[in-house]
């Protein structure tokens, strides 16, 4: 198991301000000698660690193994450079997969799409496969906070952090999600029901790492909503519902309902999808599931909300996800028909 | 104590430096402190406010999640590549007749993301003008002049070909 989070490492240590030496330097009129240069500049932030540009998959899990449990794998270190910081995380040495060739890709294999491990949010967002094949995820990602951390940020990076109000983890889950874990025992795929298990925490063992992950390609017909609340554009959710169906013979198939922020980990929600199986969205239906995610969700009260708020949110974007999926499921079998 | 120290080269606004630095050093202090760079700010350190924002490869990253050896054979740009007091770039010149900022500390990011996005971004709108910006912070404007700065730059540029 990976714990993403101050548990094996004492908190506090704080980075104390440092000097800035080209400021004391312009405070005397005098320019910065070149000795001054990169030799000693203070304290830091982050804890030391050494770091390995891997250049090659084996090279990056051969390092992780030695390593001994105190390596910890970087991407686009969006979550990752935040705890290392703040010193939560003090990893004995970083090890860089951005220089491994071939991780940056999304491909389509048969009816699932593989997404490498250095894909960044930008080209999930812009790319044409996920735009047709998975249109949810093409609008979950205009939710995943700010341009700038797109940019840089990657789809499996956030699948791993395992943040129970992010996006990825709950799109994983929705689109039955297979993790691909590399260590040099070997490769082991993950069952994404089998790999969020708790806040911050997966089943990664510590010498393994993700190469990839592989999710569902959608149905042309399928219609999907995605409903999420934030104090502010690109915060983390309060609470969030993404729902794909069908319509066949008149009524849902196919039905996945997935919703973060309200648990521990992300949520997929087996026993809302049998109560809208086989049925027509309709008001009675809405309400009846409506009532069911009460007794279903246990989120928590914390500093952004309470838990009751969280279990009335849920409802209201429960019943604006299931008509958007249901509206769009229409729209999109006419035009299959025509 | 492990770390070994890594020597790197990196383009910072179209000049080569190379230079050995701890792993540990955050692209951000390596740009101010071993460069004296000190346009690019520093505000949280943890990639929420935006101050720290510079361009990697043409794309807007915060400076303060990145290590400085990761640049390595990277091109860097920082808001001392827009342009000086005597001749301010586009945007700054934008900034400076819109009044889009007022004590100026966030302003370095704002002009590196508004870089980032006139280059890729459609800006049609202002709700889109306001997502892409949505990634800094700053506590003086309100954001309204920001806005206009950048929507008038953006009418200057014309729809992303």
């Amino acid at each position: 198991m990976q714990v993403n989070f101050g548990v094996r490492h004492g908190i506090g240590e704080a980075g104390r301000s440092r000097d800035d030496k080209a400021f004391r330097y312009a405070a005397r009129g005098r320019a910065m000698p070149a000795s001054a240069l990169a030799t000693d500049v203070g304290e830091m932030k982050p804890a030391p660690f050494d770091y390995l540009a891997a250049t090659s998959a084996s090279e990056a899990a051969e390092a992780l193994a030695a390593a001994n449990g105190d390596g910890k794998i970087i991407a686009g270190g969006q979550s990752l450079m935040p705890m290392i910081n703040f010193r939560l995380v003090k990893p004995a040495i970083l090890i860089d997969i951005n220089r491994i060739a071939g991780l940056d890709r999304i491909e389509k294999h048969g009816e699932r799409l593989r997404i490498g491990a250095t894909v960044r949010h930008r080209m999930t967002a812009t790319d044409a496969l996920v735009h047709r094949h998975i249109p949810i995820l093409h609008d979950a990602m205009h939710h995943v906070a700010h341009l700038t951390v797109r940019n840089r940020g990657t789809f499996c990076g956030s699948v791993c952090h395992a943040d129970p109000a992010a996006e990825m983890p709950m799109m994983t889950l929705l689109l039955n999600g297979t993790i691909a874990a590399l260590s040099i025992r070997g490769e082991r795929q993950i069952a994404a029901s089998d790999f969020f298990v708790g806040s911050l925490m997966t089943s990664l063992e510590p010498d393994e790492f993700v190469t990839s992950i592989e999710i569902d390609t959608l149905p042309l017909d399928t219609g999907w909503g995605f409903e999420e609340f934030s104090r502010r554009h690109g915060d983390f959710a309060l609470a969030c519902v993404a729902t794909t169906l069908r319509i066949v013979d008149g009524v849902a198939r196919d039905v996945r309902f997935g919703m973060m922020g309200v648990g521990e980990t992300p949520l997929r929600l087996p026993e809302i999808e049998a109560r809208i199986e086989g049925q027509a969205i309709s008001q009675a239906l809405l309400q009846d599931v409506t009532e069911a995610l009460k007794g279903l969700l246990h989120p928590n009260t914390d500093i952004h909300a309470s838990a009751d708020y969280r279990r009335h949110l849920a409802g209201t974007l429960a019943r604006r996800a299931l008509r958007d999926a249901w509206r769009r499921a229409t729209l999109r079998k006419d035009a299959a028909d025509a | 104590m492990p770390e070994k120290k890594i020597t790197l080269s990196v383009s910072v606004n179209g000049v080569v430096h190379t230079a050995t630095v701890e792993p540990r050093m955050l692209l951000s202090d390596f740009l101010r402190h071993a460069l004296g760079l000190t346009g690019t700010h520093v505000g949280c350190e943890h990639g929420v406010c935006g101050a720290c924002t510079v361009l990697l490869d043409g794309r807007s990253a915060r400076s303060c999640l990145m290590l400085a050896v990761q640049a390595e054979g990277a091109e860097i740009e920082t808001v001392e590549g827009q342009g000086s007091v005597d001749r301010l770039g586009r945007i700054q010149e934008a900034f400076r007749q819109h009044h889009a900022l007022q004590c100026g500390f966030c302003t370095p990011g704002f002009i590196m993301a508004i870089t980032d996005m006139l280059r890729h971004h459609p800006l049609e709108t202002d709700d889109q003008i306001r997502e892409a910006l949505s990634g800094n912070i700053c506590r003086c404007t309100g954001y309204e002049h920001i806005v206009n700065a950048v929507r008038e730059l953006a009418k200057e540029r014309g729809p992303l070909t």
